[in-house]
């Protein structure tokens, strides 16, 4: 953003609200995943990742990307300790 | 000849599919192309009299698929270009009287005859919109730039993809460039960014499509108004040209060509 749009605040002008409340909205109509549908597909995923590495389950997050028509799962999963120094 | 049909579309209700229709369809006749606009909007006829033809329909879209008339008797010529025609909706009858594959095979046949097949489809996500999509060898998917114009843009893309017609070409309509210029409006990079589908048209709002509506002219018989000329690009680049997009800007003030200037460009 320019030295003029900062000083006329055109970051929060209706057009950019609009774009950024349809980001939104568009994230959520393209995955079709209920919230509670989320939680148990967070918790499975721990489940299996902590087979093999030691993970804080309440550290997974869980959010949805779009790149062009692509949209994409990407999970970010904190590991703890031991497992993952053992290498 | 082996015609190519253009299915107009969109997902809110309102947003120009019809106007678009009844102008590209004419702008093609005028660039010499042999062309028919099938109105698929059955119970709610309206091409007709966008197109100024409705004291002349005799058969309809149904009375075709149904076998009542043959196809060449429910086809209205337009008197005023040479290779315009009209296949009109329906009023009296639903969306169910109409299958897809009624309409791929009434357009198999129109393919052999006309270069180019528009189909104006109703609004929304069922039966009529199947109905529109099934024969199309393309797809413009017209919208507003307004919030829910564009969500509900964004499903029908996403229909079109999951039924192999998809991504489909965007058409922005009714665009004020003074809004935009103020941030009171999507611009149409904003919209082209969130709906990430290629462009093929951006018509201003513009008063000279309601009086020429009015009257039952298309806007593109008329006169020379940013509309017109930005439903003649799109048909260009329809026909394969590489037609560059017009500059809606207004007129910059010295303020704003000063914050250009200082924000480098
Ligand atoms: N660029 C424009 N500038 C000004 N008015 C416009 C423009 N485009 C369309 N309109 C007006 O908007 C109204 C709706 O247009 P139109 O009937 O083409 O929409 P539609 O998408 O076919 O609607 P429906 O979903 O009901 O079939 C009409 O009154 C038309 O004259
Ligand atoms: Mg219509």
């Amino acid at each position: 953003m320019g030295f003029f749009d900062k000083i006329f605040g055109s970051g929060n002008k209706s057009g950019n609200v609009a774009k950024e409340r349809l980001q939104v909205v568009l994230v959520h109509d393209r995955i079709k995943l209920p919230p509670h549908v989320m939680d148990q597909l967070r918790a499975e995923l721990a489940a299996v990742i902590s087979k093999y590495v030691d993970v804080d389950p309440g550290g997974i997050d869980i959010s949805l990307s779009k790149q062009a028509r692509q949209s994409r799962l990407v999970a970010d999963v904190p590991l703890t300790g031991a497992k993952s120094e053992a290498h | 000849m082996a015609g190519k049909v253009v299915t107009i579309t969109s997902g809110k209700g309102g947003v120009g599919k019809t106007t678009t229709t009844a102008n590209l369809s004419a702008a093609l006749a005028i660039a010499g192309k042999k062309v028919v606009a099938i109105d698929a909007d059955i119970g709610l006829r309206n091409l007709d009299v966008v197109m100024g033809l409705e004291n002349r329909i005799v058969y309809d879209l149904v009375d075709v698929v149904e076998g009542t008339c043959r196809l060449k008797q429910a086809l209205i010529r337009d008197k005023r270009v040479e290779g315009l025609y009209l296949i009109p909706a329906a009023q009296t009858r639903d969306k169910t009287a109409v299958s897809p594959e009624d309409m791929i095979a009434l357009c198999d046949e129109l393919r052999q005859e006309f270069d180019f097949i528009l189909i104006d489809s109703p609004a929304g996500i069922e039966q009529g919109f199947k109905n529109a999509m099934s024969p199309a060898d393309r797809v413009l998917i017209v919208t507003t730039p307004e919030i829910s114009a564009v969500r509900d843009a964004d499903r029908i893309i996403g229909l079109l993809e999951a039924a192999g017609k998809g991504p489909g070409d965007l058409i922005i309509n009714r665009l004020r460039a003074d809004m935009v210029q103020r941030g009171d409006m999507l611009d149409i990079s904003d919209v082209v960014d969130v709906l990430a589908i290629k462009l093929i048209g951006v018509i201003p709002d513009d008063e000279s499509i309601i009086i020429s509506t009015n009257k039952g002219v298309p806007v593109i018989f008329e006169n020379n108004s940013r509309a017109s000329t930005a439903f003649k690009n799109i048909s260009r680049r329809l026909n394969g040209e590489d037609v560059p997009f017009l500059n809606l800007q207004p007129e910059a003030s010295f303020f704003q060509k000063l914050a250009r200037f200082w924000n480098g460009g």
